[in-house]
Protein backbone atom coordinates (compact mmCIF):
# COMPACT_ATOMS: atom_id res chain seq x y z
CA UNK A 1 0.00 0.00 0.00
CA UNK A 2 2.75 2.40 0.99
CA UNK A 3 4.75 1.15 -1.91
CA UNK A 4 1.89 1.91 -4.27
CA UNK A 5 1.64 5.44 -3.01
CA UNK A 6 5.36 6.00 -3.37
CA UNK A 7 5.45 4.80 -6.93
CA UNK A 8 2.07 5.80 -8.23
CA UNK A 9 0.65 8.55 -6.04
CA UNK A 10 3.11 11.34 -5.38
CA UNK A 11 5.40 10.31 -8.18
CA UNK A 12 2.69 11.13 -10.63
CA UNK A 13 2.49 14.73 -9.43
CA UNK A 14 6.01 16.05 -8.96
CA UNK A 15 5.03 19.69 -9.53
CA UNK A 16 2.53 19.63 -6.67
CA UNK A 17 5.07 17.78 -4.53
CA UNK A 18 7.61 20.52 -5.24
CA UNK A 19 5.16 23.17 -4.03
CA UNK A 20 4.53 21.27 -0.82
CA UNK A 21 8.22 20.73 -0.24
CA UNK A 22 9.24 24.36 -0.84
CA UNK A 23 6.30 25.83 1.09
CA UNK A 24 7.40 27.63 4.25
CA UNK A 25 4.41 26.03 5.96
CA UNK A 26 6.03 22.60 5.62
CA UNK A 27 6.37 21.58 9.28
CA UNK A 28 10.14 21.09 9.27
CA UNK A 29 11.39 24.04 11.29
CA UNK A 30 12.70 26.13 8.42
CA UNK A 31 10.97 29.28 9.68
CA UNK A 32 13.31 29.43 12.68
CA UNK A 33 16.39 30.19 10.54
CA UNK A 34 17.40 33.52 9.05
CA UNK A 35 20.50 32.31 7.20
CA UNK A 36 22.69 35.09 8.60
CA UNK A 37 20.15 37.85 7.97
CA UNK A 38 19.45 38.48 11.65
CA UNK A 39 23.11 39.07 12.45
CA UNK A 40 23.52 41.24 9.33
CA UNK A 41 20.57 43.35 10.51
CA UNK A 42 22.08 43.59 13.99
CA UNK A 43 25.43 44.73 12.55
CA UNK A 44 23.74 47.19 10.23
CA UNK A 45 24.90 45.63 6.97
CA UNK A 46 21.27 45.04 6.02
CA UNK A 47 19.21 48.18 6.66
CA UNK A 48 16.67 48.17 3.85
CA UNK A 49 15.52 46.59 0.60
CA UNK A 50 18.66 47.55 -1.38
CA UNK A 51 21.04 45.87 1.06
CA UNK A 52 18.69 42.94 1.35
CA UNK A 53 18.62 42.50 -2.43
CA UNK A 54 22.43 42.36 -2.55
CA UNK A 55 22.49 40.02 0.44
CA UNK A 56 20.03 37.62 -1.19
CA UNK A 57 21.76 37.71 -4.58
CA UNK A 58 25.14 36.96 -3.02
CA UNK A 59 23.70 34.27 -0.78
CA UNK A 60 22.05 32.58 -3.75
CA UNK A 61 25.28 32.67 -5.81
CA UNK A 62 27.27 31.03 -3.01
CA UNK A 63 25.52 29.04 -0.27
CA UNK A 64 22.39 28.73 -2.45
CA UNK A 65 24.27 27.25 -5.39
CA UNK A 66 26.13 24.80 -3.17
CA UNK A 67 22.87 23.72 -1.49
CA UNK A 68 21.21 23.32 -4.87
CA UNK A 69 24.02 21.10 -6.12
CA UNK A 70 24.03 18.94 -2.98
CA UNK A 71 20.23 18.61 -3.13
CA UNK A 72 20.38 17.58 -6.78
CA UNK A 73 23.11 15.04 -6.00
CA UNK A 74 21.08 13.64 -3.10
CA UNK A 75 17.95 13.39 -5.24
CA UNK A 76 19.90 11.60 -7.94
CA UNK A 77 21.40 9.18 -5.42
CA UNK A 78 18.01 8.54 -3.82
CA UNK A 79 16.28 7.98 -7.15
CA UNK A 80 19.01 5.84 -8.67
CA UNK A 81 19.25 3.49 -5.77
CA UNK A 82 15.62 3.45 -4.70
CA UNK A 83 14.84 -0.22 -5.03
CA UNK A 84 18.38 -1.48 -4.71
CA UNK A 85 18.86 0.49 -1.49
CA UNK A 86 15.60 -0.73 -0.08
CA UNK A 87 16.69 -4.30 -0.64
CA UNK A 88 20.12 -3.72 0.80
CA UNK A 89 18.62 -1.98 3.77
CA UNK A 90 16.24 -4.83 4.52
CA UNK A 91 18.98 -7.40 4.28
CA UNK A 92 21.67 -5.61 6.24
CA UNK A 93 19.43 -3.91 8.79
CA UNK A 94 21.14 -0.76 7.74
CA UNK A 95 23.60 -0.24 10.53
CA UNK A 96 26.84 -1.45 9.05
CA UNK A 97 29.69 0.94 8.63
CA UNK A 98 30.69 0.67 5.10
CA UNK A 99 32.74 1.27 2.07
CA UNK A 100 31.56 3.48 -0.70
CA UNK A 101 29.48 0.82 -2.44
CA UNK A 102 27.27 0.19 0.56
CA UNK A 103 24.29 2.55 0.30
CA UNK A 104 24.61 3.97 3.82
CA UNK A 105 28.29 4.62 3.14
CA UNK A 106 27.45 6.58 0.02
CA UNK A 107 25.06 8.81 1.97
CA UNK A 108 27.79 9.43 4.54
CA UNK A 109 30.16 10.24 1.71
CA UNK A 110 27.78 12.83 0.29
CA UNK A 111 27.26 14.22 3.78
CA UNK A 112 31.06 14.54 4.12
CA UNK A 113 31.10 16.56 0.88
CA UNK A 114 28.60 18.95 2.50
CA UNK A 115 30.81 19.14 5.61
CA UNK A 116 33.84 20.05 3.49
CA UNK A 117 31.84 22.89 1.91
CA UNK A 118 30.68 24.30 5.24
CA UNK A 119 33.66 25.76 7.09
CA UNK A 120 31.59 27.40 9.82
CA UNK A 121 30.66 25.07 12.71
CA UNK A 122 27.58 27.18 13.48
CA UNK A 123 26.38 26.70 9.91
CA UNK A 124 27.06 22.97 10.01
CA UNK A 125 25.05 22.72 13.20
CA UNK A 126 22.14 24.75 11.79
CA UNK A 127 22.20 22.67 8.62
CA UNK A 128 22.14 19.37 10.53
CA UNK A 129 19.34 20.54 12.85
CA UNK A 130 17.21 21.48 9.84
CA UNK A 131 18.14 18.29 8.03
CA UNK A 132 17.14 16.14 10.99
CA UNK A 133 13.77 17.90 11.33
CA UNK A 134 13.09 17.64 7.62
CA UNK A 135 13.89 13.92 7.54
CA UNK A 136 11.63 13.36 10.54
CA UNK A 137 8.71 15.14 8.87
CA UNK A 138 9.36 13.77 5.40
CA UNK A 139 9.40 10.17 6.65
CA UNK A 140 5.80 10.68 7.73
CA UNK A 141 4.68 12.75 4.75
CA UNK A 142 6.45 10.82 1.97
CA UNK A 143 7.46 7.50 3.56
CA UNK A 144 10.17 5.66 1.67
CA UNK A 145 12.99 3.20 2.38
CA UNK A 146 15.53 5.78 1.24
CA UNK A 147 14.55 8.20 3.99
CA UNK A 148 14.68 5.39 6.56
CA UNK A 149 18.11 4.43 5.33
CA UNK A 150 19.35 8.03 5.37
CA UNK A 151 18.09 8.58 8.92
CA UNK A 152 20.04 5.51 10.02
CA UNK A 153 23.12 6.27 7.94
CA UNK A 154 23.58 9.74 9.46
CA UNK A 155 21.86 9.53 12.85
CA UNK A 156 23.12 12.91 14.11
CA UNK A 157 21.24 14.67 11.36
CA UNK A 158 22.20 14.82 7.72
CA UNK A 159 22.97 18.20 6.14
CA UNK A 160 19.79 20.01 5.15
CA UNK A 161 20.33 20.11 1.35
CA UNK A 162 20.90 16.35 1.35
CA UNK A 163 17.77 15.77 3.42
CA UNK A 164 15.92 18.03 0.99
CA UNK A 165 17.14 16.13 -2.06
CA UNK A 166 16.23 12.78 -0.53
CA UNK A 167 12.81 14.05 0.58
CA UNK A 168 12.23 15.47 -2.88
CA UNK A 169 13.07 12.14 -4.48
CA UNK A 170 10.66 10.39 -2.12
CA UNK A 171 7.97 12.91 -3.08
CA UNK A 172 8.59 12.16 -6.75
CA UNK A 173 10.66 15.21 -7.70
CA UNK A 174 13.66 15.13 -10.00
CA UNK A 175 17.13 16.57 -9.30
CA UNK A 176 16.31 19.87 -11.03
CA UNK A 177 13.25 20.36 -8.84
CA UNK A 178 15.28 19.47 -5.75
CA UNK A 179 17.91 22.02 -6.71
CA UNK A 180 15.24 24.63 -7.31
CA UNK A 181 13.69 23.99 -3.90
CA UNK A 182 17.10 24.30 -2.25
CA UNK A 183 17.91 27.54 -4.07
CA UNK A 184 14.46 28.91 -3.19
CA UNK A 185 14.97 28.01 0.49
CA UNK A 186 18.34 29.75 0.46
CA UNK A 187 16.73 33.14 -0.19
CA UNK A 188 13.16 32.98 1.10
CA UNK A 189 14.13 32.26 4.70
CA UNK A 190 16.45 35.29 5.01
CA UNK A 191 13.94 37.48 3.12
CA UNK A 192 11.10 36.62 5.50
CA UNK A 193 13.40 37.10 8.49
CA UNK A 194 14.38 40.58 7.25
CA UNK A 195 10.71 41.54 6.89
CA UNK A 196 10.11 40.61 10.50
CA UNK A 197 13.33 42.12 11.89
CA UNK A 198 13.29 45.42 10.02
CA UNK A 199 9.54 45.82 9.57
CA UNK A 200 10.01 45.99 5.81
CA UNK A 201 7.06 46.10 3.45
CA UNK A 202 6.40 42.43 2.62
CA UNK A 203 5.31 43.32 -0.90
CA UNK A 204 8.57 45.15 -1.59
CA UNK A 205 10.53 42.15 -0.33
CA UNK A 206 8.48 39.73 -2.39
CA UNK A 207 9.26 41.88 -5.39
CA UNK A 208 12.96 41.30 -4.64
CA UNK A 209 12.30 37.58 -4.62
CA UNK A 210 10.43 37.81 -7.91
CA UNK A 211 13.42 39.66 -9.38
CA UNK A 212 15.58 36.73 -8.30
CA UNK A 213 13.41 34.18 -10.14
CA UNK A 214 15.72 33.96 -13.19
CA UNK A 215 18.73 33.59 -10.90
CA UNK A 216 16.94 30.79 -9.03
CA UNK A 217 16.41 28.94 -12.30
CA UNK A 218 20.03 29.55 -13.29
CA UNK A 219 21.29 28.20 -9.96
CA UNK A 220 19.17 25.05 -10.32
CA UNK A 221 20.41 24.54 -13.88
CA UNK A 222 24.02 25.13 -12.84
CA UNK A 223 23.58 22.65 -10.00
CA UNK A 224 22.33 19.96 -12.37
CA UNK A 225 25.00 20.79 -14.94
CA UNK A 226 27.64 20.25 -12.29
CA UNK A 227 26.30 16.73 -11.74
CA UNK A 228 26.53 15.93 -15.42
CA UNK A 229 29.98 17.48 -15.75
CA UNK A 230 31.26 15.31 -12.96
CA UNK A 231 30.04 12.14 -14.50
CA UNK A 232 31.69 12.97 -17.79
CA UNK A 233 34.87 14.48 -16.42
CA UNK A 234 35.82 12.06 -13.71
CA UNK A 235 38.36 10.89 -12.92
CA UNK A 236 41.08 13.46 -12.56
CA UNK A 237 39.77 16.00 -15.04
CA UNK A 238 36.99 17.51 -12.98
CA UNK A 239 38.36 20.95 -13.69
CA UNK A 240 38.74 22.20 -17.20
CA UNK A 241 42.49 22.56 -16.94
CA UNK A 242 43.36 19.38 -18.73
CA UNK A 243 45.77 16.85 -17.25
CA UNK A 244 46.27 17.85 -13.67
CA UNK A 245 46.74 16.23 -10.34
CA UNK A 246 48.68 13.22 -11.50
CA UNK A 247 52.12 14.75 -11.12
CA UNK A 248 52.72 13.04 -7.81
CA UNK A 249 51.46 9.70 -8.93
CA UNK A 250 48.83 10.14 -6.24
CA UNK A 251 46.34 7.38 -6.76
CA UNK A 252 44.18 8.51 -3.85
CA UNK A 253 42.47 11.03 -6.07
CA UNK A 254 40.57 8.31 -7.85
CA UNK A 255 38.87 6.91 -4.76
CA UNK A 256 36.96 9.99 -3.81
CA UNK A 257 33.48 8.97 -4.83
CA UNK A 258 31.07 9.24 -7.67
CA UNK A 259 31.86 12.67 -9.09
CA UNK A 260 30.82 14.67 -6.04
CA UNK A 261 34.23 16.21 -5.32
CA UNK A 262 33.87 18.67 -8.20
CA UNK A 263 30.42 19.96 -7.16
CA UNK A 264 30.31 23.73 -6.58
CA UNK A 265 31.91 24.91 -3.36
CA UNK A 266 31.22 28.63 -3.53
CA UNK A 267 32.18 30.22 -0.26
CA UNK A 268 30.77 33.32 1.41
CA UNK A 269 33.26 34.49 4.06
CA UNK A 270 30.83 37.14 5.34
CA UNK A 271 28.10 34.51 5.90
CA UNK A 272 30.62 32.46 7.89
CA UNK A 273 31.41 35.44 10.10
CA UNK A 274 27.71 36.29 10.46
CA UNK A 275 26.82 32.73 11.42
CA UNK A 276 29.48 32.61 14.13
CA UNK A 277 28.61 36.06 15.41
CA UNK A 278 24.96 35.09 15.57
CA UNK A 279 25.80 31.86 17.36
CA UNK A 280 27.58 33.70 20.17
CA UNK A 281 24.85 36.33 20.51
CA UNK A 282 22.38 35.49 23.25
CA UNK A 283 19.72 38.07 22.29
CA UNK A 284 18.30 36.58 19.15
CA UNK A 285 15.03 35.69 17.55
CA UNK A 286 16.19 33.10 15.03
CA UNK A 287 18.20 29.92 15.57
CA UNK A 288 20.63 30.82 12.78
CA UNK B 1 33.31 17.18 -23.73
CA UNK B 2 36.94 18.22 -23.68
CA UNK B 3 35.91 21.64 -25.00
CA UNK B 4 37.79 24.06 -22.77
CA UNK B 5 35.22 25.99 -20.82
CA UNK B 6 37.66 28.80 -20.30
CA UNK B 7 38.40 30.05 -23.79
CA UNK B 8 35.30 30.32 -25.95
CA UNK B 9 37.27 31.03 -29.12
CA UNK B 10 40.58 29.43 -30.05
CA UNK B 11 43.39 31.94 -29.62
CA UNK B 12 44.89 33.54 -32.69
CA UNK B 13 48.53 32.73 -33.49
CA UNK B 14 49.61 36.08 -32.09
CA UNK B 15 47.73 35.45 -28.88
CA UNK B 16 49.20 31.98 -28.63
CA UNK B 17 52.67 33.38 -28.98
CA UNK B 18 52.03 35.96 -26.28
CA UNK B 19 50.58 33.59 -23.69
CA UNK B 20 52.93 31.54 -21.56
CA UNK B 21 52.65 27.99 -20.31
CA UNK B 22 55.03 27.34 -17.47
CA UNK B 23 55.49 24.68 -14.85
CA UNK B 24 57.54 24.62 -11.69
CA UNK B 25 58.24 21.66 -9.44
CA UNK B 26 59.40 21.54 -5.84
CA UNK B 27 59.99 18.11 -4.31
CA UNK B 28 61.69 17.09 -1.10
CA UNK B 29 63.51 13.96 -0.02
CA UNK B 30 64.38 12.69 3.45
CA UNK B 31 68.11 12.35 3.91
CA UNK B 32 69.58 11.32 7.26
CA UNK B 33 66.77 12.95 9.23
CA UNK B 34 67.00 16.17 7.22
CA UNK B 35 64.96 17.58 4.39
CA UNK B 36 66.73 17.84 1.06
CA UNK B 37 65.29 19.49 -1.99
CA UNK B 38 65.12 16.74 -4.51
CA UNK B 39 63.76 18.60 -7.49
CA UNK B 40 63.67 22.29 -8.09
CA UNK B 41 62.59 23.08 -11.60
CA UNK B 42 61.04 26.16 -12.99
CA UNK B 43 60.29 28.10 -16.13
CA UNK B 44 59.81 31.86 -16.43
CA UNK B 45 57.72 33.64 -15.33
CA UNK B 46 57.43 31.15 -12.49
CA UNK B 47 60.80 30.69 -10.85
CA UNK B 48 61.56 28.87 -7.61
CA UNK B 49 64.74 29.40 -5.58
CA UNK B 50 66.06 27.70 -2.50
CA UNK B 51 66.70 30.39 0.12
CA UNK B 52 67.39 28.26 3.17
CA UNK B 53 67.20 24.72 4.47
CA UNK B 54 63.75 23.43 3.52
CA UNK B 55 62.80 26.94 2.40
CA UNK B 56 61.89 27.94 -1.13
CA UNK B 57 60.86 31.32 -2.49
CA UNK B 58 58.69 31.85 -5.54
CA UNK B 59 60.20 34.59 -7.64
CA UNK B 60 58.25 36.20 -10.41
CA UNK B 61 60.61 36.72 -13.31
CA UNK B 62 58.08 38.32 -15.62
CA UNK B 63 54.84 40.27 -15.60
CA UNK B 64 51.61 38.67 -14.70
CA UNK B 65 50.15 36.15 -14.92
CA UNK B 66 48.51 37.69 -17.97
CA UNK B 67 45.39 36.57 -19.79
CA UNK B 68 46.04 33.24 -21.52
CA UNK B 69 48.97 32.27 -19.29
CA UNK B 70 48.82 28.80 -17.78
CA UNK B 71 51.06 28.40 -14.79
CA UNK B 72 51.39 25.18 -12.81
CA UNK B 73 53.21 24.65 -9.56
CA UNK B 74 53.72 21.12 -8.30
CA UNK B 75 54.77 20.60 -4.69
CA UNK B 76 55.63 17.18 -3.38
CA UNK B 77 56.63 16.97 0.25
CA UNK B 78 58.06 13.50 0.83
CA UNK B 79 57.17 11.53 3.98
CA UNK B 80 58.95 12.81 7.05
CA UNK B 81 60.22 16.03 5.48
CA UNK B 82 59.36 19.69 6.06
CA UNK B 83 59.02 22.39 3.45
CA UNK B 84 58.22 26.07 3.58
CA UNK B 85 57.25 28.01 0.47
CA UNK B 86 57.05 31.79 0.38
CA UNK B 87 57.13 34.40 -2.33
CA UNK B 88 59.33 37.42 -2.81
CA UNK B 89 56.50 39.77 -3.79
CA UNK B 90 52.79 39.84 -4.32
CA UNK B 91 51.39 38.50 -7.59
CA UNK B 92 49.76 41.08 -9.84
CA UNK B 93 47.25 39.46 -12.18
CA UNK B 94 46.76 41.53 -15.35
CA UNK B 95 44.66 41.28 -18.46
CA UNK B 96 46.74 40.12 -21.41
CA UNK B 97 46.76 40.10 -25.17
CA UNK B 98 44.62 36.97 -25.08
CA UNK B 99 41.00 37.20 -23.95
CA UNK B 100 41.39 33.79 -22.28
CA UNK B 101 41.61 33.46 -18.51
CA UNK B 102 44.95 33.36 -16.84
CA UNK B 103 45.33 30.12 -14.89
CA UNK B 104 47.34 29.36 -11.81
CA UNK B 105 47.20 25.75 -10.69
CA UNK B 106 48.88 24.33 -7.66
CA UNK B 107 49.02 20.62 -7.11
CA UNK B 108 50.45 19.82 -3.70
CA UNK B 109 50.92 16.54 -1.91
CA UNK B 110 52.14 16.23 1.66
CA UNK B 111 53.30 12.76 2.63
CA UNK B 112 53.06 10.82 5.87
CA UNK B 113 54.49 12.70 8.82
CA UNK B 114 55.56 15.56 6.54
CA UNK B 115 54.72 19.22 6.92
CA UNK B 116 54.19 22.05 4.48
CA UNK B 117 53.96 25.74 5.19
CA UNK B 118 52.77 27.74 2.18
CA UNK B 119 52.64 31.49 2.79
CA UNK B 120 53.03 33.46 -0.43
CA UNK B 121 52.36 37.18 -0.64
CA UNK B 122 48.84 38.22 -1.77
CA UNK B 123 47.42 37.87 -5.25
CA UNK B 124 46.24 41.27 -6.53
CA UNK B 125 43.50 41.28 -9.16
CA UNK B 126 44.16 44.26 -11.43
CA UNK B 127 41.26 45.83 -13.31
CA UNK B 128 40.18 43.83 -16.35
CA UNK B 129 41.91 40.61 -15.41
CA UNK B 130 40.12 37.28 -15.69
CA UNK B 131 41.86 34.80 -13.49
CA UNK B 132 41.38 31.26 -12.31
CA UNK B 133 43.21 29.61 -9.50
CA UNK B 134 42.94 26.02 -8.47
CA UNK B 135 44.68 24.40 -5.56
CA UNK B 136 44.57 20.68 -5.06
CA UNK B 137 46.10 19.82 -1.73
CA UNK B 138 46.25 16.16 -0.83
CA UNK B 139 47.42 15.28 2.64
CA UNK B 140 48.49 11.92 3.96
CA UNK B 141 46.74 10.79 7.14
CA UNK B 142 49.25 12.38 9.52
CA UNK B 143 50.58 15.24 7.38
CA UNK B 144 50.55 18.79 8.69
CA UNK B 145 49.85 21.90 6.64
CA UNK B 146 49.63 25.66 7.00
CA UNK B 147 48.30 27.10 3.74
CA UNK B 148 47.58 30.78 3.33
CA UNK B 149 45.77 32.45 0.48
CA UNK B 150 45.15 36.20 0.25
CA UNK B 151 43.30 37.90 -2.59
CA UNK B 152 43.23 41.68 -3.06
CA UNK B 153 40.37 43.17 -5.06
CA UNK B 154 42.32 45.51 -7.35
CA UNK B 155 45.20 47.90 -6.79
CA UNK B 156 44.58 51.05 -4.77
CA UNK B 157 41.34 52.71 -5.84
CA UNK B 158 40.84 50.24 -8.66
CA UNK B 159 37.88 48.00 -9.37
CA UNK B 160 39.01 44.38 -9.45
CA UNK B 161 39.03 42.10 -12.44
CA UNK B 162 37.36 38.74 -12.21
CA UNK B 163 38.64 35.73 -10.37
CA UNK B 164 37.52 32.28 -9.38
CA UNK B 165 39.74 30.54 -6.85
CA UNK B 166 38.98 26.92 -6.09
CA UNK B 167 40.59 25.12 -3.18
CA UNK B 168 40.28 21.39 -2.56
CA UNK B 169 42.00 19.79 0.41
CA UNK B 170 41.72 16.09 1.17
CA UNK B 171 43.12 13.97 3.98
CA UNK B 172 43.87 10.37 2.94
CA UNK B 173 41.38 10.91 0.12
CA UNK B 174 38.59 12.20 2.36
CA UNK B 175 37.38 15.76 1.74
CA UNK B 176 38.53 18.27 4.35
CA UNK B 177 37.77 21.60 2.71
CA UNK B 178 36.36 22.48 -0.68
CA UNK B 179 35.74 26.12 -1.35
CA UNK B 180 35.62 28.48 -4.26
CA UNK B 181 36.00 32.23 -3.91
CA UNK B 182 34.43 34.25 -6.69
CA UNK B 183 35.54 37.88 -7.00
CA UNK B 184 34.46 40.67 -9.29
CA UNK B 185 31.31 38.96 -10.55
CA UNK B 186 28.14 41.09 -10.33
CA UNK B 187 26.17 38.61 -8.22
CA UNK B 188 28.67 38.72 -5.36
CA UNK B 189 29.93 42.30 -5.65
CA UNK B 190 28.98 44.44 -2.67
CA UNK B 191 26.87 41.66 -1.18
CA UNK B 192 26.72 41.77 2.61
CA UNK B 193 26.51 37.97 2.42
CA UNK B 194 29.79 37.44 0.60
CA UNK B 195 32.49 40.10 1.19
CA UNK B 196 30.45 43.10 2.35
CA UNK B 197 32.51 46.24 1.72
CA UNK B 198 35.84 44.44 2.15
CA UNK B 199 38.58 44.98 -0.43
CA UNK B 200 40.47 41.79 0.29
CA UNK B 201 39.89 38.30 1.60
CA UNK B 202 42.23 35.87 3.27
CA UNK B 203 41.95 32.28 4.34
CA UNK B 204 44.45 29.95 5.92
CA UNK B 205 44.00 26.25 6.33
CA UNK B 206 45.73 24.82 9.37
CA UNK B 207 45.42 21.06 9.43
CA UNK B 208 47.05 17.95 10.76
CA UNK B 209 46.65 15.03 13.13
CA UNK B 210 46.61 17.38 16.15
CA UNK B 211 43.25 18.73 14.95
CA UNK B 212 41.67 15.35 14.46
CA UNK B 213 38.07 15.86 15.52
CA UNK B 214 37.13 12.20 15.45
CA UNK B 215 37.04 12.07 19.25
CA UNK B 216 33.67 13.82 19.32
CA UNK B 217 31.57 13.61 16.22
CA UNK B 218 28.32 14.66 17.92
CA UNK B 219 29.30 18.14 18.95
CA UNK B 220 30.80 20.84 16.80
CA UNK B 221 33.79 22.66 18.21
CA UNK B 222 33.17 26.35 18.71
CA UNK B 223 34.68 29.00 16.48
CA UNK B 224 36.80 31.87 17.76
CA UNK B 225 35.78 35.22 16.32
CA UNK B 226 36.92 38.83 16.28
CA UNK B 227 36.28 41.94 14.19
CA UNK B 228 36.47 40.77 10.57
CA UNK B 229 38.02 37.40 11.33
CA UNK B 230 37.15 33.91 12.50
CA UNK B 231 38.92 30.66 13.26
CA UNK B 232 36.51 28.00 12.07
CA UNK B 233 37.06 24.42 13.24
CA UNK B 234 36.27 22.15 10.30
CA UNK B 235 34.39 18.89 10.47
CA UNK B 236 37.66 17.13 9.66
CA UNK B 237 41.11 17.52 11.23
CA UNK B 238 41.72 21.20 10.62
CA UNK B 239 40.74 24.79 11.20
CA UNK B 240 40.09 27.49 8.62
CA UNK B 241 41.29 30.96 9.54
CA UNK B 242 39.25 33.47 7.60
CA UNK B 243 39.41 37.27 7.38
CA UNK B 244 37.96 40.19 5.47
CA UNK B 245 39.56 43.63 5.42
CA UNK B 246 39.84 46.98 3.70
CA UNK B 247 43.54 46.71 2.86
CA UNK B 248 46.44 44.27 2.96
CA UNK B 249 47.83 45.57 6.25
CA UNK B 250 44.52 45.13 8.02
CA UNK B 251 44.05 41.77 6.30
CA UNK B 252 47.38 40.42 7.50
CA UNK B 253 46.67 41.62 11.04
CA UNK B 254 43.20 40.04 11.13
CA UNK B 255 44.26 36.85 9.44
CA UNK B 256 47.20 36.66 11.81
CA UNK B 257 44.85 36.74 14.79
CA UNK B 258 42.66 34.09 13.21
CA UNK B 259 45.72 31.95 12.43
CA UNK B 260 46.87 32.21 16.05
CA UNK B 261 43.48 31.06 17.27
CA UNK B 262 43.45 28.30 14.65
CA UNK B 263 46.92 27.08 15.60
CA UNK B 264 45.83 25.97 19.06
CA UNK B 265 44.93 22.30 18.73
CA UNK B 266 41.70 21.26 20.46
CA UNK B 267 41.89 19.73 23.90
CA UNK B 268 41.21 16.06 24.01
Amino acid sequence: MQNDRRKGGMRGSPDAALLLLADSRLPAGGHAHSGGAEEAVRLGTITGPEDLARFLRGRLATAGLVSAALAAAACELASAGHDEQAAAHDEQTGGRDGQSDDPAGRWRQLDAEADARTASPAQREASRVQGRLLIRSARRIWPSPVLDLLAKAVPNGVHHPIALGAAAASAGCDPYQSALAAAYNAVTGPATAAVRLLGLDPVTVHRLLADLAPALNDAAHAACASLIDDVVMEPGAADPFGPYGTANGDAKGSTRGPGWPALPGHAAPALDLLAEGHHSNTMKLFVS
Amino acid sequence: MTTPLLSPAPPSPAERAAAVTARAVIATRASGGHTRLETLRSEPPLTVRQTGPGLVHLVSTGAGPLGGDRLTLVIDVAPGTALEVRSVASTLVLPGPSPADSLMMIDAHVGAGASLRFTPEPTVLAAGCSHRMAVRLSLAEDATVFWREEIVFGRHGERPGRCRARFDATVAGRPLLRQELVVGHPEVEGSPAVYGDARCVGSTLVAGPAWDAAHDSKRERRATIGAGWAALPLAGPGVLASALAQDTVELRARLGRAEQAAAVPPER
